[in-house]
């Protein structure tokens, strides 16, 4: 069995002692793809929020089995990237991508010779190198999404905490977005946590996924034994057909009441 | 960077060799050349005097000021995260106005100080009016910019209903008060200089190696934590040193407003958003654009205009320039 990435124990967070999320227990290996999903208000976000340690939270948290890293520590093992990411409108792709080298630089120190060849790399993985010298501002709604990815790459950290990353996106936008997390993940090892609004993109990306519904855990395992017509029925108050695609792949389809 | 250094020491020694007293610009080229390089002074010593204990001083602290402002109004945009942030948002200028105001009002003939009152009253007082907003920000129990923004509009506020009271039962005094709000820097001297350079300095540093992790708050909170910063710690040093700076200026050469504010949009859209460039070049744009604009304010007229005035008159249509040159790319 491969070592843990990430290990929670009876987690709770929530915005000023209010609990939203709590008793949440779930296991990600090294290089998997954990998927969190459930209704709106569920608490996805918020349980993302504490594992990356932007909200309090309590229970344990253990990456790579250590629970008492330093805010600095912590930011050298996992990259987060929220639902709404903040742009500076006015800043070029590549200033924007170079502050994610901040955990790896002293202080006060600027960035040398290698943080600029590790931003170069992930601007050409992430195929964004045209667009180095250009502003925010001008990009699409899909080269925005790749650009805050490379910003969370470039810390270079073993773990991904990414909050909706396919918002707004079209649905090959969005496919096209989840390849390269999958590609990147399998080739770095990565792995990735992700709260995903989108079942059928769920059930096809992830190895295994969590269900929280009204801020506990509805249910845990691989896409298959979590995505029922029942539970999805049960938990979305929605009416779905679970279907398996003629190339083998799980699809959560929507269906008329009554129909 | 280079060339912005070029044009802050030309601007510098142009606005010296203009002046009240018709020297005439050669003698004093002559006279400046001279002290660099040792040779003979070319004047007497009462003109050697007006250049080097007037004009000189009194570029210099232009210089100082509108470095102060310009980058304080830059740090204040980025942490706010608003562009029409400017230095004196969180109760400096209404601080200062009130204490200056208390100042004229209950000591109306004073000499023998070492540093006048009523710079020292407009320095403790900027500082006090940001302080205070700040206290209230916190008890208030918020973290993020919004309640600090709003206990800082509630201290202005405050702090400026106070002054035009006291005003109100003191008539005779208005003139004076009114004077020094709208900005000068008719009596500056090397001890103007003195006073001011030490904080606008200490700012200018902290400023110059912060601007990167000011670039890193410009992202939120939320981000600026998870790559592993303390967004408030940072608030507090930038704001702290802004707040300072904009102090000292205060101190000296009562309010100029929009340099604030101009000239760090004026570098945003001419070289772009990093606080990595905005700083600096703020810091040398300020001081070349209040070096020009006094000059204008002491020899545009036969008496002087107010510096404040100047800067707005000066300083609006120029921006409208900027803004439509590069058509508001790099808002």
């Amino acid at each position: 069995m491969k070592p843990l990435a990430l290990r929670l124990r009876d987690v709770h967070a929530g915005y000023s002692g209010d609990p939203v999320v709590q008793g949440v227990d779930v296991d990600v290996p090294e290089g998997g793809w954990l998927a969190i999903v459930g209704p709106n208000g569920a608490g996805k976000s918020t349980l993302l929020k504490a594992v990356a340690g932007v909200l309090p939270g309590g229970g344990e948290i253990l990456i790579h089995g250590q629970s008492s890293l330093s805010r600095k520590e912590k930011a050298r093992q996992l990259g987060y990237a929220p639902q709404d990411p903040v742009l500076p409108e006015g800043l070029t792709v590549t200033d924007y991508v170079l502050l994610g080298r901040t955990p790896h630089l002293g202080t006060l120190a600027r960035e040398g010779a290698r943080d600029l060849s590790i931003v170069d790399d992930v601007l050409s993985r992430l195929d964004l190198e045209a667009l180095a010298g250009r502003t925010l501002r001008t990009l699409s709604g899909g080269e925005r999404q790749r650009a805050v990815l490379a910003r969370v790459l470039a810390q270079r950290t073993t773990l991904l905490l990414l909050d909706e990353p396919t918002t707004g996106l079209d649905i090959g936008h969005a496919q096209a977005l989840l390849e390269l997390i999958d590609r990147l993940r399998r080739e770095d090892g990565t792995t990735v946590v992700s709260t995903l609004h989108d079942l059928t993109f769920a059930a096809q990306y992830a190895e295994q996924l969590l269900l929280l519904d009204g801020g506990r855990v509805a249910a845990s395992g691989t896409p298959s034994e979590v995505l029922t017509s029942a539970r999805v029925e049960q938990h979305y108050a929605a009416d779905v057909e679970v279907l398996t695609s003629t190339r083998g792949h799980l699809a959560v389809v929507p269906v008329r009441p009554g129909s | 960077m280079l060339l912005g250094l070029v044009v802050l020491v030309v601007v510098a020694v142009l606005s010296v060799l203009v002046g009240a007293g018709d020297l005439g610009w050669q003698r004093v080229l002559k006279e400046i050349v001279a002290q660099v390089t040792g040779g003979r002074s070319p004047l007497s010593g009462r003109e050697a005097a007006i250049i080097w204990q007037l004009r000189v001083p009194r570029v210099v602290l232009a210089g100082l000021v509108g470095a102060a402002l310009a980058s304080s109004g830059a740090t204040f945009q980025g942490v706010f995260r608003n562009p029409l942030a400017d230095p004196y948002l969180l109760g400096a200028a209404a601080g200062a106005g009130m204490a200056a105001t208390m100042v004229v009002v209950l000591l109306p003939a004073t000499t023998g100080w070492v540093i006048g009152p009523l710079p020292l009253a407009a320095f403790a007082g900027a500082l006090g009016g940001v302080g205070l907003s700040w206290a209230l920000g916190r008890s208030s129990g918020g973290t993020g910019t919004a309640t600090l923004l709003l206990a800082g509009v509630a201290v202005a506020s405050f702090l400026t209903a106070v002054q035009t009271f006291v005003q109100q039962l003191n008539t005779d005094t208005i003139k004076q008060v009114y004077t020094w709000m709208l900005g000068g820097l008719n009596i500056s001297g090397w001890r103007e200089v003195w006073i001011a350079l030490p904080y606008v300095a200490a700012a200018a540093v902290v400023l110059c190696l912060c601007a990167r992790l000011l670039d890193v708050l410009t992202l939120g909170d939320a981000e600026a934590t998870s790559l592993g910063l303390r967004p408030g710690r940072i608030r507090l040093l930038l704001l702290a040193a802004a707040s300072l700076a904009t102090a000292a200026a205060v101190a000296v050469s009562g309010l100029i407003g929009f340099v604030g504010i101009v000239v760090p949009h004026v570098v945003r859209m001419l070289f772009g958003a990093s606080y990595r460039v905005v700083i600096p070049l703020s810091l040398i744009g300020g001081a070349s654009f209040l070096i020009v604009a006094d000059l204008v304010a002491r020899t545009a007229l036969p008496g002087e205009l107010p510096l404040g005035v100047v800067t707005a008159f000066a300083g609006a249509p120029f921006f409208v320039l900027v803004l439509r040159s590069v058509k508001g790319r790099a808002l």
